[in-house]
């Protein structure tokens, strides 16, 4: 009976374990058999795979779409850089920053921490008015933030430097712990969306009204939702600042915006699996569109793309996605355990965003 | 008192082209519930299409160097047919999707047409010289009112005249409104959806051609990014407005215009470069008192 009760428990937790053992699968290999830039390129997707996964604990579940989530990437990011960079210039060219900070360095975990705890409260706070609002109101109010905090920091000097880069930070994040955050994000966003606020939630996203109806209190698990988004993708915008070591506001901008929403909606915007695979999927295209870039040789003849080349196919192909497979690669599915007893769930209900 | 006056017609100005913008992105979202990202490509590629196409630094005017009504004529002739063809390549196929989508499309549409232009162009700001006749003042007592401003507030009190009755006394105006208020009923009184959605996209692409140009007397540059606050704008004019409405649309981007002025004039200086921050804010406080907007549309709320 024990193991047949670990066969339903490893059922149920299959969609997340699947993705998990996926990526793990990917380090490993790279691990094995990649050079330098392998590693770059796998770190460079776990700390995407952070961000989508965050932009998927509201989007995917609530149906509403956000422009404005980067700008948590771009709050949690500016806090680690605050906390942990370059001690000797802090003081001088950060005058703004109260003593604490500028005076000090914090240790790399406890920065990490409180950076993330600092991005999660802003959008708790945030979000409280935004969540309100209606859908697609509430999508242009989201812009609305990611534009002021793009203008607060961008203009911040004694700060946050405005919009120039912040050089000097620590660089930690390796693969394996990319690796573990990504497994982290993925464990919190299957538990979420399994869990009576997640369904409650997705119910209200299938149709608002019923579900209103039904009694649920819609803005306030979209709340919930958004704040543990907002969680997830600090949590991202940290990791990139200790990835890259170099941060500006800039980075943290539409473009931002656009390709971790692409990465989504090409996997496909309603399932965990299509926020894995369509990082997955989209960071190998842009490898090899960057490998296009930089230019090679094929039975002697060089071949080089202009640059910019690269941002116009992924565009291109996003449009081509919408029109051919509105929901994604993945359809909205998850991973289903693909032998013996299934979980309870009977059926897939046609998802549909509203 | 000349310097209230003087900001007044400032702001009057600034608020035109925010108005001029909300109204060609509020037409297309009446009609078809797309937030068109787009419109900002549609008003950089205006200004755009005045130069020859080169990665030069300096630009060498084309169109632009022609007589201004040619040069406007082909202006909006070009941001039409672009705004029509985006209609026909992307957002007719995309026609059955729900908002959500559509927005996403058009966001994607908008990254790659931004990109096409860094191709063609290049990134760098090019300095584009066709209103430099107009920065000449008239001169009233103390008040400097500057040529541009008054033609500004012209154009856009004419196109706004001209559409308002376009839509109240034409067949295709009132097809259009009827599609607004309801897309499936005016289909089934034998509207035409493609013909009204097309017609939208044109009137949309007109719209975003004055901006273009008005845009670029006024900052004399062209940069890829151009049209993009502008349109950020007026999403939040389309949204403090009231959803679906054109009058909403207009009095969100003169309000939003106005606030603008009037921020930048009482923002202490160290505050002043936060000065967008304070808008979007407001927005949101807008928002948090009425969340349908100022002019509220029925059509826009889900019926059971």
């Amino acid at each position: 009976m024990a193991s047949r009760r670990a066969v339903v428990i490893v059922a149920w937790a299959w969609p997340a374990l699947s993705l998990i053992a996926l990526l793990a699968a990917i380090v490993a290999a790279a691990a094995l058999w990649g050079g330098s830039i392998t590693d770059r390129v796998v770190t460079d997707a776990l700390v995407k795979i952070v961000i989508v996964v965050g932009l998927y604990i509201f989007i995917g579940n609530s149906g509403v779409m956000s422009f404005g989530s980067i700008a948590f990437m771009a709050i949690g990011a500016y806090a680690a850089a605050w906390q942990t960079c370059c001690p000797r210039l802090k003081p001088i060219n950060m005058s703004g920053l109260p003593d604490f900070l500028r005076l000090n360095t914090v240790d790399l975990l406890p920065a990490a921490l409180s950076s993330v705890t600092f991005a999660t409260v802003l959008a708790a706070i945030i979000g409280f008015p935004i969540m309100r609002l209606s859908g697609l109101a509430a999508s242009i109010a989201t812009f609305a933030v990611l534009a002021v905090v793009n203008v607060i920091y961008g203009n911040w000097d004694r700060v946050t430097l405005g919009t120039n880069s912040v050089v000097g930070i620590p660089r930690y994040v390796d693969m394996w712990i990319a690796l573990g955050c990504a497994a982290l994000a993925i464990v919190a966003a299957y538990l979420y969306q399994r869990s009576p606020s997640g369904r409650r939630l997705r119910a209200a996203s299938q149709d608002e009204v019923a579900a209103k109806a039904a009694g649920i209190d819609v803005p306030r698990e979209r709340l919930i939702a958004w704040t543990l988004s907002a969680a997830f993708v600090g949590l991202g915008g940290v990791l990139y600042a200790h990835n890259i070591g170099v941060i500006t506001i800039n980075n943290f901008y539409l473009d931002m915006t656009f390709i971790t929403l692409a990465m989504l909606v090409i996997g496909g915007l309603r399932s965990l699996s299509g926020a894995v695979l369509g990082v997955v999927v989209l960071a190998t295209a842009q490898e090899l569109l960057r490998q296009v870039e930089l230019g090679f040789t094929v039975g002697g003849i060089a071949i080089k793309s202009p640059p910019g080349v690269q941002e116009v196919v992924i565009g291109v192909a996003m449009v081509a996605i919408l029109v051919l497979r509105p929901a994604g690669l993945t359809g909205g599915r998850e991973f289903r355990w693909p032998l013996g007893p299934r979980d309870g769930e009977k059926g897939r209900v046609r998802s549909r965003l509203h | 008192m000349t310097l209230i006056l003087q900001n007044l017609i400032d702001a009057i100005a600034l608020g035109s082209l925010y108005a001029l913008t909300a109204l060609g992105v509020g037409l297309l979202f009446g009609v078809m519930r797309l937030i068109n990202f787009a419109h900002a490509n549609f008003i950089t590629i205006g200004a755009y299409s005045l130069i020859v196409p080169s990665t030069n630094a300096i630009a060498t005017l084309a169109i632009g160097s022609w007589h201004w009504a040619a040069m406007t004529t082909a202006v909006v002739a070009i941001v039409m047919v672009l705004a029509v063809a985006t209609e026909l390549i992307v957002f007719r196929p995309l026609r059955r999707a729900d908002p959500a989508t559509l927005l996403v499309g058009s966001f994607a549409l908008a990254y790659a047409l931004q990109y096409v232009i860094l191709l063609v162009y290049d990134g760098r700001p090019k300095a584009v010289d066709i209103g430099s006749s107009l920065t000449e003042p008239f001169l009233i007592g103390a008040l400097r009112i500057p040529r541009l401003e008054v033609l500004t507030i012209a154009v856009t009190v004419a196109l706004i005249v001209a559409l308002a009755l376009f839509l109240k006394r034409t067949r295709y105006g009132i097809q259009i409104r009827a599609a607004a208020e309801d897309f499936r009923m005016a289909r089934l009184l034998g509207v035409s959806a493609d013909r009204v959605i097309a017609i939208a996209f044109a009137l949309s692409g007109l719209l975003a051609a004055a901006v273009s140009l008005l845009f670029l007397s006024r900052t004399g540059m062209v940069a890829p990014r151009m049209g993009l606050p502008l349109v950020l704008i007026a999403f939040v004019a389309t949204v403090i407005g009231g959803m679906g409405s054109l009058v909403g649309a207009a009095v969100g981007g003169f309000t939003v215009g106005f606030v603008s002025v009037v921020l930048q004039v009482i923002l202490p200086l160290e505050l002043r470069q936060f000065r967008d921050g304070f808008v979007y804010l407001l927005v949101i406080a807008v928002l948090l008192w009425r969340p349908a907007g100022l002019i509220q549309v029925r059509a826009i709320k889900e019926r059971v």
